[in-house]
């Protein structure tokens, strides 16, 4: 009987020296508590949450925070686009400019029957690590490596390596642009999503060179840049560059390419996803 | 003057002899987190400082007053450790409203500090060596100056390796635990120089 008064003394001095922190705690925080001001609390409401860094703040709690203190435009956040957009603006009472809306593109067509290797390499399997030793294992010096980099680095698994490439599933993309910062070989850029036609391509050597490269590389014969009606498309360095502010996506390029690195696509819309 | 004599003895052994992270290795976590930086491993220190002193200015009543009374010593731990972290929190709720800049600067540590063993430990220290009221408090005192200190040699340190080339083996934390333990080498050949400087 002794023992069980004994642990009751001690459970009961326990609780009361919790119960007595635990009210004391809630007196201090009632009087010198600050509250998180509501604009903040409102903003940061409007926002997706998952910090993927487009906006180029440290996360979604301090591009609200630059938000609440006017510092910042409400545009820049690229997953949430128009509608968080609107949000925000009507939150904070303020016009806003549309948004991005951007999608992450390869820029490279080098899959395994197109292309070979020109070592074999065991090294640390990342883009980074086989980048560095001679512009990595592959033919062509310009093209994806593979190793899924990009992959890693996406916040919203879009991103998947398949015969050698890495593909961008569109409809999954929040256009952050994360993949295209650490590709070492910059083949991943943004297009808008309303784009018809891409260049398959990133090669920047001279047509042999690239063809013997590669099968599917862009060999710089500008061929496109000729039949474009709108002049949208120009041969930059042995590479075909489309300037999406004049390309209407009639398809005359595709056609006439001869290496097939020019192609049509249709990103599905963010609308279709959430459909 | 005697009583303000081992007051020095206390303080002063506590700071240099029985170093908390250097002597007696509690308190580590923090010390090879947080030293990297001088100015972070300063506001740490003073951070623990703090946290230190206000945890054996309570802990040694509620052990004294009631612990002791009630025959329940073997409680220790849990309540200290229970009280230290509602402590901590009412710091930070407390330091955020009168100071916002000091509580910007100490960031992540103050949360931190909450169940670190050093605090504990010299709570804990402070009943088991039978201290007295305003011994317990210079004892602390002391252990958060030391703590201080050991930071604050150690960011200087470490600043040094940073610079220079170290075998591939050794990088990162291994050089590290390596330093410590020499800074923790020459610490130890402090030990007596305090008895002896009031002999």
């Amino acid at each position: 009987m002794d023992i069980l008064i004994d642990i009751l003394i001690a459970l009961g001095v326990v609780a009361v020296i919790g119960l007595f922190m635990g009210v004391l705690l809630a007196v201090v925080s009632h009087f010198f508590g600050i509250e998180e001001s509501q604009r903040l609390k409102s903003v940061r409401a409007c926002l997706p949450g998952i910090n993927c860094g487009a906006c180029g703040y440290k996360g979604c709690d301090d591009y609200a925070a630059a938000l609440a203190e006017g510092n910042a435009k409400p545009n820049l956040c690229v997953p949430g686009a128009a509608d968080t957009a609107n949000a925000l603006g009507e939150v904070l009472g303020i016009e806003v400019e549309a948004p991005k809306n951007d999608v992450a593109f390869v820029h490279c067509n080098g899959n395994c029957d197109a292309t070979s290797k020109k070592a074999d390499y065991h090294g640390i399997s990342t883009c980074r690590a086989a980048g560095m030793l001679y512009g990595g294992p592959d033919a062509c010096r310009y093209g994806c490596l593979g190793y899924g980099d990009c992959a890693a680095a996406c916040p919203a698994e879009a991103i998947c390596v398949r015969d050698g490439i890495a593909h961008v599933d569109a409809s999954r993309c929040i256009g952050c642009g994360l993949c295209s910062t650490v590709c070492p070989k910059s083949i991943i850029s943004m297009v808008p999503r309303a784009a018809t036609t891409v260049v398959m391509c990133n090669n920047k050597d001279k047509g042999a060179d690239a063809r013997k490269a590669c099968k599917n590389a862009c060999i710089g014969c500008k061929k496109c840049e000729r039949t474009c009606p709108h002049g949208a498309i120009k041969v930059t360095g042995n590479l075909a560059v489309i300037d999406y502010d004049k390309c209407t996506g009639c398809g005359a390029c595709v056609v006439g390419c001869p290496t097939g690195c020019l192609k049509d696509v249709a990103f599905p819309q963010k609308s279709d996803k959430e459909a | 003057m005697e009583m303000f004599k081992s007051l020095i003895v206390i303080l002063l052994s506590s700071v240099l002899v029985n170093n908390y992270v250097l002597s007696r290795f509690l308190g580590i976590c923090p010390f090879l987190g947080v030293s990297k930086k001088l100015g972070q491993a300063v506001g740490m220190g003073i951070s623990v400082t703090a946290v230190m002193l206000l945890a054996s200015a309570i802990t040694w009543p509620i052990q004294r007053l009631l612990l002791d009374r009630l025959g329940l010593e073997y409680m220790q731990t849990i309540v200290f450790i229970l009280v230290i972290a509602a402590l901590v929190q009412m710091l930070e709720v407390v330091l955020k409203k009168f100071s916002p800049a000091l509580h910007k600067a100490l960031g992540v540590y103050l949360p931190l500090i909450t169940t670190n063993c050093a605090v504990l430990g010299v709570a804990i220290n402070n009943i088991t060596d039978g201290y007295s009221f305003v011994e317990s408090i210079v004892s602390s005192l002391g252990c958060g100056l030391g703590f201080l200190l050991a930071m604050v040699l150690f960011a200087g340190l470490r600043s040094r390796i940073d610079e220079s080339e170290v075998p591939k083996p050794f990088r990162g934390l291994a050089v590290t635990l390596i330093a410590a333990s020499f800074v923790s080498l020459a610490f130890m050949g402090l030990a007596g120089i305090v008895d002896t400087l009031f002999a």
